[in-house]
């Protein structure tokens, strides 16, 4: 076959979003020759600043940094590749249609104190034992998930420390998290707090990018899954530049490990010979050769168009198939001339997040409405002014409004072509009730529903975790029951994404944990 | 005060109350069981509320009565006697309809007439279900192990359910996994495509519970009411003859034919504690009966909260029983009929009326139905399982006329208008009325009476809190060691001598009387009477 550049190199990573760019630093580092191949002319895949407006950028899709752990981060020496923080720590703001809006952060009680006393003794006993349930965790999502039945002692020892580790938390705890663990995050709060702006703020936590309404049982699993990634430290940060900075960051750890990065190259199927991966074919044709190829794409994608049903069983295809990727998050830009104002709200709270979840049954309904396949509205709305903290993603005096609103159905009656307006409307009027000037000061808007998601960002489905965290999509069968720990069916095959273990969000370990099983197993 | 000495005192006559005591009384104990109401059975009853006509007005259909405790406790020879039901259908607001058969190809036959694809998939579907069933089926008359514990019996417990998990083989192991953690949507939509099939199937994901077909767990329910058997067929359900009372019948006969005794029309006020022992209890008219084992057939929360006094329970135990949850999601109506209704949705002469029928175009309905209940109203387009059994059981009602028993969900304890008022109540039943009326043009016409129980009727008249069938939801915060408390899943309760015997415990409910007969099990082990 033609060998392009003539080299072959040891793994070739495709895709270069956050854990592409992470799983190929770390495959460098363990002394492979890496090629990562990104599709797009930028880096980041949906972590990403954009300008949507003319002088006007924001993060594409998430515009916070709390996922990702401090550890992963210094290993990365991210600071020294240019990653510094706008915000750090920022505050939360549980907005209240009477004005009385809540704000709050991990070390900050004195808002909720004032508020509800009660609730802010329950908060604090809360935090710290999930805390405590977040640091048993936290190893978990730092490793392969075990494999069940095989007998093997790696796997044996696996599961036996999982096992200890919830027994080291001792009694109390450890019936409290087998007992909660796959709790709706409604019972849970309703069982501890009283205020409904709080329980609808922290069901907004366990319910952001999942497909599920706060009564849906599996909801405290994604609130641990979180706690977990920082062993509960919940600190919420604001790269400078936004995440694209992250990006930026990752990429130059790439490149002084020895990553080579090659953007606009856009891979059109892995090239398998005599059952195992040999490399990439590029749209253009392109051909390069590797032993190890690790996707940085979604499953679907990965399985069935770059690899394609053919190399793989028709049980195996079936699951892939049958992966739910439903996206469910849509993203909402606003180029503003003029700082927002929300009456009675600090200029402290406009650094941090605004939350627009004033109970847990509003969410609930909100929930609804996607089941089939409408919107609300009355969304579930996290919002960020990220130019206040950061004045360069913006012209001077000007500023940027960032929204994350739930639930956006991928697919919706009627199309998106004829609903983006409402859909628009409906999420401006739901903000505008708080900060009554802000419709006269919309200078442009952007929308990314899940489909502009799905084909922006090249994921299936364009949910940004690549495939929905749910119970039964986690952990040992993530993304499928026989993929994983990172291999696929086909030898030399790994996927490195979102779509792994441990899951979405900006976090990085499941690059991480796929070169350290890269590194484990291919030669 | 004080009657002649019993060995055990059961609170509540239903029918896991009758098991427990069944069990205890041929272990040799002198049994003694208290009862609130004049009558025995608790929600397992057939009451004659219209002149003439016998009503099964809570439960109605049998198939999860263990067989192990029919044969065991001689039922039959007590009277008890099962016809297995044929057929079911749904029916759609179109005229379509999807029947139901016990015949695999006839049923096959049918689906295909809906989706080749479907009929394809059954096979598939019955093989992993009944997978799930075998799975599941050893374990309900198992006492969990308490995971937090080094004792022996829980280590080795803990050892079988491991092993009994790993029998399955590593992709039937992630499979089940996954079963016990998914929607009953998305597990059937790994199945079925057509609308009609899965809305007929999602059915039993909710019967009972504050749960809609979407919610992931709900896989779970579905199995739940599909483990059943009778005379070995998986899955069937079938007519107790002469109603579900012919069970608590057949159970009282059977305890006092054991020895043991019933007083009806004795409601406990208290079970009696001293120093930290369960030491018989107290009625109402004030009576002290003295017992060393005292079993609770109450759900958990009417036992600790309500039959015994604070002060003798841990104060963490009590937080954690007022968050056990019983939420009340169902209504019944009992409907007497001066004939047979028509459904022209159903070819004549065929079966399928004579099982369980249901008024659903799509699983989106049921979902709806259910998001009307999380707003405090009952369903607008309710799910209904409907049954006629007068059609097989000849013993019900005068000749020619019919009894017809419809389950609704969703309907809730608490309405967010305010109070269950008699309007109100009524206007519920009209709601259902008129949505099967919709199916059948002379039904209205046929309604001789109409029994309207709502969550609140079912508590006031059978105890059960909020009139929830389960005496608890079943989400896996409240099953297996969980169930009703952590640590406390083993029968036993905080206090020596004292035990809980009915659905709040595990495996739950329905009419098994699988919480009963682990209960007695554990008693008899802690007395030293094994047999």
């Amino acid at each position: 076959m033609s060998r392009g550049r003539g080299r072959r190199y040891d793994c070739i990573v495709v895709g270069g979003g956050h854990n592409g760019l992470v799983c190929a630093t770390y495959l460098a580092r363990g002394g492979r020759s890496v090629l990562l191949l990104e599709a797009a002319e930028r880096l980041g895949g949906a972590a990403v600043t954009r300008e949507f407006a003319p002088g006007f950028s924001v993060s594409a899709c998430a515009h916070l940094l709390h996922l990702m752990p401090p550890a992963l981060r210094r290993e990365l020496d991210l600071a020294r590749h240019g990653l510094a923080l706008a915000g750090d720590d920022v505050p939360t703001t549980a907005l209240d249609a009477d004005g009385r809006h809540l704000t709050y952060g991990p070390r900050d009680l004195s808002g909720l104190r004032a508020r509800a006393a009660a609730d802010a003794e329950s908060y604090a006993t809360w935090q710290a034992q999930l805390r405590r349930l977040a640091g048993a965790l936290h190893p978990v999502l730092s490793a392969t998930p075990p494999r069940l039945g095989t007998g093997t002692w790696r796997d044996r020892a696996r599961l036996l420390g999982l096992g200890l580790g919830v027994r080291r938390l001792g009694r109390t705890d450890m019936r409290e998290l087998l007992r909660i663990g796959a709790m709706c995050v409604h019972d849970l709060l309703e069982e501890r707090f009283g205020l409904p702006l709080l329980k609808g703020a922290l069901a907004l936590d366990a319910v952001l990018g999942t497909n599920l309404g706060p009564r849906s049982p599996g909801t405290v699993m994604s609130l641990l899954y979180r706690a977990a990634a920082t062993r509960g430290a919940e600190v919420l940060q604001q790269p400078r530049g936004g995440l694209g900075a992250l990006s930026a960051a990752l990429a130059g750890a790439a490149r002084a490990a020895g990553v080579e990065i090659r953007t606009g190259a856009a891979v059109e199927r892995i090239a398998v010979r005599e059952d195992r991966a040999a490399g990439v074919v590029l749209a253009s044709g392109e051909e390069i050769a590797a032993a190890t190829v690790v996707s940085n794409a979604d499953p679907k994608t990965t399985f069935l168009k770059l690899l394609g049903s053919e190399h793989l069983d028709a049980g195996f295809v079936r699951r892939v198939a049958q992966l739910r990727a439903r996206g469910v998050a849509a993203k909402l830009h606003l180029a503003l001339d003029r700082l927002p104002e929300f009456p009675a709200l600090g200029a402290a709270a406009l650094r941090g997040r605004l939350l627009v979840a004033p109970s847990s049954d509003y969410i609930e309904r909100a929930y609804n409405h996607s089941k089939y396949g409408e919107f609300s509205a009355a969304p579930m709305l996290e919002v960020t002014v990220p130019s206040a903290a950061d004045p360069q993603l913006a012209p001077r005096g000007a500023h940027v409004m960032s929204v994350i609103v739930q639930y956006a159905p991928h697919t919706i009656a009627g199309g998106w072509d004829a609903q983006r307006e409402r859909f628009t409307a409906a999420v401006v009027d739901t903000l505008a009730a708080y900060a009554p000037g802000l419709r006269a000061s919309i200078r442009a808007t952007e929308l990314l529903t899940p489909a502009d998601i799905e084909r922006q960002f090249r994921i299936s489905g364009g949910h940004w975790h690549h495939a929905e965290l749910a119970l039964d999509q986690f952990f040992m069968v993530r993304p499928v029951a026989g993929a994983a720990q990172y291999h696929a069916p086909v030898r030399g095959l790994f996927l490195c994404g979102a779509g792994c273990h441990p899951g979405g969000g900006v976090m990085g370990l499941a690059g991480r944990n796929a070169a350290r099983q890269v590194l484990r197993e291919a030669a | 005060m004080g009657s002649k000495q019993h060995d055990a005192i059961v609170v509540g006559a239903g029918h896991n109350g009758l098991v427990a005591a069944c069990y205890l009384a041929r272990a040799g104990l002198k049994v003694l069981v208290l009862e609130r109401n004049a009558y025995v059975g608790g929600a397992a009853v057939s009451r004659s509320l219209y002149e003439g006509f016998t009503y099964s007005n809570c439960s109605y259909v049998c198939s999860l009565l263990r067989t192990e405790i029919i044969r065991g406790l001689d039922l039959a020879q007590h009277g008890l006697q099962i016809i297995p039901y044929e057929g079911g259908c749904t029916m759609m607001r179109t005229g379509e309809h999807l029947a139901i058969y016990d015949n695999h190809d006839a049923m096959r036959r049918e689906l295909a007439r809906h989706s080749r694809h479907d009929a394809e998939a059954y096979d598939r579907y019955v093989r992993d279900m009944l997978r799930h069933c075998r799975f599941i089926k050893p374990l309900l008359l198992r006492a969990p192990p308490d995971p937090t514990s080094f004792k022996p019996r829980d280590i080795r417990e803990l050892l079988f359910l491991g092993r009994h998990f790993g029998k399955l083989g590593e992709a039937r192991m992630y499979d089940t996994l996954r079963f016990f953690t998914m929607s009953c949507a998305d597990m059937l939509d790994e199945y079925f495509e057509s609308e009609i099939v899965k809305a007929h199937l999602a059915g039993s994901s909710i019967i009972g519970t504050a749960l809609g077909p979407r919610s992931p767990g709900s896989a779970y329910v579905l199995l739940h009411h599909y483990m059943g058997s009778i005379d070995g067929a998986v899955g069937a359900w079938g007519f107790a003859r002469g109603g579900m009372g012919a069970i608590t019948q057949a159970l009282a006969a059977s305890l006092t034919a054991s020895g043991g005794s019933i007083r009806a029309s004795a409601p406990v006020a208290q079970i009696l504690v001293r120093h930290g022992r369960a030491t018989g209890v107290v009625l109402g008219s004030g009576e002290e009966i003295s017992a060393p084992v005292v079993v609770s057939n109450l759900d958990v929360r009417r036992t600790f909260l309500e039959t015994v006094a604070p002060e003798h329970l841990p104060g963490e135990f009590l937080q954690q029983v007022r968050r056990f949850k019983i939420r009340g999601s169902s209504g019944k109506l009992n409907i007497a009929l001066d004939g047979l209704p028509h459904f022209p949705a159903i070819p004549p002469g065929s079966p399928c009326t004579r099982g369980d029928m249901h008024i659903t175009d799509t699983l989106e309905m049921v979902e709806r139905a259910y998001d009307d209940w999380k707003e405090g109203r009952w369903s607008r387009a309710p799910y209904v399982d409907m049954l006629i059994p007068t059609q097989i059981d000849p013993t019900m009602t005068p000749d020619g006329k019919h009894y017809m028993s419809v389950f609704v969900q969703y309907c809730p304890y608490q309405l967010a208008e305010g109070e269950w008022t008699a309007t109100r109540r009524q206007a519920f039943g009209n709601t259902v009325i008129d949505a099967i009326a919709r199916h059948s043009p002379n039904f209205k016409d046929l309604i001789l009476h109409a029994e309207i129980r709502t969550p609140r009727d079912i508590e006031n008249e059978v105890g059960l809190t909020e009139g929830n069938i389960f005496q608890g939801e079943l989400t896996f915060d409240q099953l297996l060691f969980n169930r009703p408390i952590p640590g406390y899943a083993q029968y036993r309760a905080p206090l020596k001598g004292m035990y809980m015997c009915g659905s709040s415990t595990h495996p739950g409910g329905g009419v098994m009387g699988a919480p009963g007969a682990n209960a007695a099990h554990a008693i008899l082990r802690d007395l030293g009477r094994m047999q």
